[in-house]
């Protein structure tokens, strides 16, 4: 961290710009040997694009790129993966089909006189690699069956076995529990010991600062400031990114609950569900929290009729009904936002218009024959659009063409519009910049102002905590613990989680 | 990032209207070699001609249409053609009334398309598997029921649908400008159709927005059967002959005209505009054919070439 050093990157002036939009504007990055660099940023701010030219997935309009002093130009990944660069990006690009050790070496694995595999070498190999990054896998496994986590630590393992000395990892825990987060952190201790150097990219201010050396903070394309960890906290880095402060990152809590609109008891639906029971009133936004796996996901999927139940009840408004499809739900007044928007939300080739009124097209049409009235699915859209304050440059735009922040906002207006009683949200903020995450925060707040009931699912325990009013907390497909707003804290609620307090004084175990 | 903007009336966008064009130039281009190759293509007669002969491929395609966009197939249109072509010639033939057979004979072609979707839904095979299923049954199914022999001779109320002329529009090119508009109607006006991109675009998401995404599959093959067994009538109507190996490989014209005219073949983009000018370049490629005196030994590999070779503009554009 001194400054004599040479830097292992210089990145000098890059600008890159796409049709309508200057995405890099003359960015200066700077990432010293052996650190671990932070690159933060809201959606859109250029983060990705950096790490495209970086790796040679794009080309810059200018700039120039050095490496150890050296100017290099990297015209493709395969030239960028020669000078030691990697990434591992979010979605993982592991072959679920192969082992641990062919994923790890596919395309160079050691070969007998015949050009054949020489197996027994191959998984030498990669035990010896595991070892050394002090990863627990055995080589023969099959990739599908390992947690996310795992399939992570194979990657990783294979860029390194590649002799990666730069290594650049993207949004790197969005899939993973708070538990396997750790374990990938000792990873990146580890990695930085044995002197690799980590470009660090989340939108998660907490692991930013708990992992990183230095942080470099990009908005709308430029650089804004670099600065070592300690020179920072995370309210100024938001300031950084945002432009602005945020004075209170979670909206204040509501007023007291209404009466009771849905009432689960016993939920069975083997394999994730085992007797899940909750109550959720009117006025209060109710946090679900747990573990990947524990059934958090499957609950609410089979309380919005997505996925039969084996056995149990579910009353809505005091009433025990029977759900076949979401459509039964809905007509019950329920909505629900899934937790990927993209595989199971949004409909990307269609317009904002399409997307925001898709859930109220039976009341915007006519009853014999269907034809749509246009004239008030397009006020119904924009007006909408302007309440979430969506920013699109019109109501004909293609949702793929839309920021992360902007999709998930279409997917709330789409039920906002049908003015639901029961709102359901499954991870209503992940991979969201800050701002708009805390836009969502107040859309919800708001809507439990007036009076819908809302079941918040998330896996970052900061939101749960700061956006309930009432926590659940949810493991093995049964709720474990209840916490009112004031009660709950980050450790009790992962005790509960994690199953520690039946099982003292033995940590959990690692699989999933 | 400026805010929204309603454009009213405008369901175009700059890449809809690309793929429009590129496939329009292929057939501008085509019509204008041909018009220079052979002074008897630009006549109103040899026009009304190549409309005649892509009814009954368009009326397919346009069924073919509906299943493509919510990213299914339909393969056993051919066979489904053949089987209801006999049976209602039958039918005619035993005395029925004209509208009594044909309300049966499109029935059937309904039913059996029903089958195709309930065996898909139902039991989540893929429709390419099913309806490859029924290109086999039903082919054999109309081989049995007619002994392998043409059915032929039928009343003259029946021709007319293949032969008539009211206000001297042929009856067959006046069925399928009806279909069109109406299946136009359905697709861009109505909810259902607005559902049918929704499924096309994204399974999941349709059924977690309150779609009755199967009851919606099952619905498309139907009126994909019923549209074959219209276009089966016409082509009996106008041969006064049901033949139980009519429609052999006409899934293939239907599908070339679907994806020619650039809907997307894993479903959720696309429409019938391009349908009807993919069944058009078709049509008039046949034309063509037969007007520079090709020979049917190289037919093919003719119409192959050019289908090839408009597919790549068009994919140039997009």
């Amino acid at each position: 961290m001194t400054d004599t050093r040479t830097p292992l990157l210089r990145m000098v002036e890059i600008t890159k710009t796409f049709p309508g939009v200057r995405a890099l504007d003359r960015v200066t990055f700077q990432v010293d040997p052996g650190e671990v660099h932070g690159l933060v940023g809201e959606n859109g701010a250029g983060k990705s694009t950096l790490m495209k030219i970086l790796t040679g997935a794009l080309q810059p309009d200018s700039g120039t790129i050095e490496l150890r002093g050296r100017p290099v130009r990297i015209p493709d990944p395969g030239t960028g993966q020669r000078l030691g660069i990697a990434i591992i990006h979010q979605e993982l690009t592991v072959l679920p089909e192969l082992s641990v050790a062919e994923n790890i070496f596919l395309g160079r694995e050691p070969t007998g006189p015949l050009g054949l595999v020489d197996w027994s070498r191959l998984y030498r190999q990669t035990q010896a690699l595991l070892e050394r990054l002090d990863i627990d896998l055995d080589p023969r496994i099959r990739v599908g069956e390992l947690t996310i986590a795992q399939q992570q630590m194979v990657e990783i393992a294979k860029a390194l076995s590649l002799n990666a000395d730069l290594l650049a990892m993207d949004e790197p825990t969005s899939a993973l529990t708070e538990r396997e987060t750790e374990i990938l952190f000792r990873l990146i201790q580890g990695l930085r010991d044995q002197g690799v150097t980590v470009i660090y990219i989340s939108h998660r201010l907490e692991e930013i600062f708990q992992i990183c050396d230095r942080i470099t903070v990009l908005r709308d394309g430029r650089h804004i400031a670099t600065r070592p960890v300690q020179e920072l906290t995370p309210q100024e880095v938001v300031r950084l990114m945002v432009g602005r402060a945020i004075t209170e990152m979670y909206p204040p809590p509501g007023q007291a609950p209404g009466p009771v609109r849905l009432e689960v008891r016993n939920l069975h639906r083997p394999p994730r569900l085992h007797g899940a029971s909750l109550t959720l009133r009117s006025g209060e936004i109710l946090g679900l929290a747990g573990l990947v796996g524990s059934g958090r996901t499957d609950l609410a999927r089979a309380i919005f009729g997505v996925d039969p139940v084996e056995r149990g009840e579910i009353r809505v408004h005091g009433r025990p009904v029977t759900l076949r499809s979401p459509a039964d739900a809905m007509a019950l007044g329920m909505g629900f936002v899934p937790e990927d928007r993209k595989s199971q939300g949004l409909f990307l080739q269609m317009t904002v218009r399409q997307n925001t009124v898709i859930a109220r097209l039976k009341e915007l049409s006519g009853r014999l024959l269907g034809l749509i009235d246009f004239r008030r699915a397009r006020t119904e859209a924009l007006r909408l659009v302007e309440e979430l304050d969506i920013r699109t440059p019109s109501l004909e735009q293609t949702v793929r063409n839309l920021s992360g922040g902007n999709q998930q906002k279409i997917i709330i207006a789409r039920w906002m519009a049908r003015a639901p009683s029961i709102l359901i949200l499954d991870e209503p903020t992940r991979g969201i910049d800050v701002g708009a995450k805390a836009e969502i925060h107040a859309l919800m707040r708001g809507l439990a102002d007036q009076g819908v009931a809302i079941l918040m699912i998330s896996s970052e325990l900061p939101e749960v905590l700061g956006v309930s009013d009432r926590v659940l907390v949810m493991r093995e497909g049964r709720i474990v613990a209840e916490f009112h707003r004031e009660e709950a804290t980050q450790d009790q609620v992962m005790l509960y989680a994690t199953g520690s307090l039946e099982r003292l004084p033995g940590p959990p175990e690692a699989q999933a | 990032m400026s805010q929204a903007t309603a454009v009213p009336g405008t369901s175009w966008n700059f890449r809809d209207y690309l793929q429009r064009f590129g496939i329009l130039i292929s057939f501008v281009l085509l019509c204008i070699a041909l018009s220079l190759l052979s002074d008897r293509f630009l006549t109103v007669s040899n026009g009304v001609n190549v409309l005649r002969q892509i009814t009954v491929n368009g009326i397919i395609a346009v069924g073919m249409t509906y299943v493509i966009l919510i990213g299914d197939i339909d393969l056993s249109v051919g066979s489904v053609l053949a089987l209801t072509s006999v049976v209602t010639a039958d039918l005619l033939q035993k005395g029925v009334p004209v509208p009594a057979a044909l309300g049966l004979g499109i029935g059937l072609g309904m039913a059996l398309g029903a089958v195709n979707g309930w065996i898909t839904v139902r039991f989540q095979v893929p429709s390419f598997i099913t309806t490859l299923g029924m290109l086999t049954a039903a082919r054999g199914m109309a081989l049995t029921y007619t002994q392998g022999r043409p059915i032929t001779g039928l009343p003259d109320g029946f021709r007319f649908l293949g032969r008539g002329e009211p206000l001297g529009i042929p009856m067959p090119i006046l069925l399928a400008a009806l279909v069109f508009a109406a299946a136009w109607v359905m697709l861009r006006r109505t909810r259902h159709g607005e559902y049918l991109y929704a499924m096309g675009n994204n399974p999941v998401a349709a059924r977690l927005v309150g779609i009755h995404t199967g009851r919606y599959r099952v619905l498309v093959f139907t009126l994909s059967g019923g549209l074959s067994a219209l276009a089966g009538l016409i082509l009996t109507a106008r041969l006064d002959s049901a033949q139980p190996t009519a429609g052999v490989a006409f899934e293939l014209d239907a599908i070339a005209a679907v994806v020619l005219g650039g809907t997307r073949f894993t479903g959720g983009v696309g429409g019938l505009g391009g349908t009807l000018l993919g069944a058009l370049i078709i049509g008039v490629l046949d034309n063509g054919i037969n007007l520079l005196n090709i020979s049917p030994l190289y037919e093919q590999i003719v119409k192959g070439a050019v289908i090839a070779l408009a597919l790549l503009i068009h994919r140039r554009a997009e």
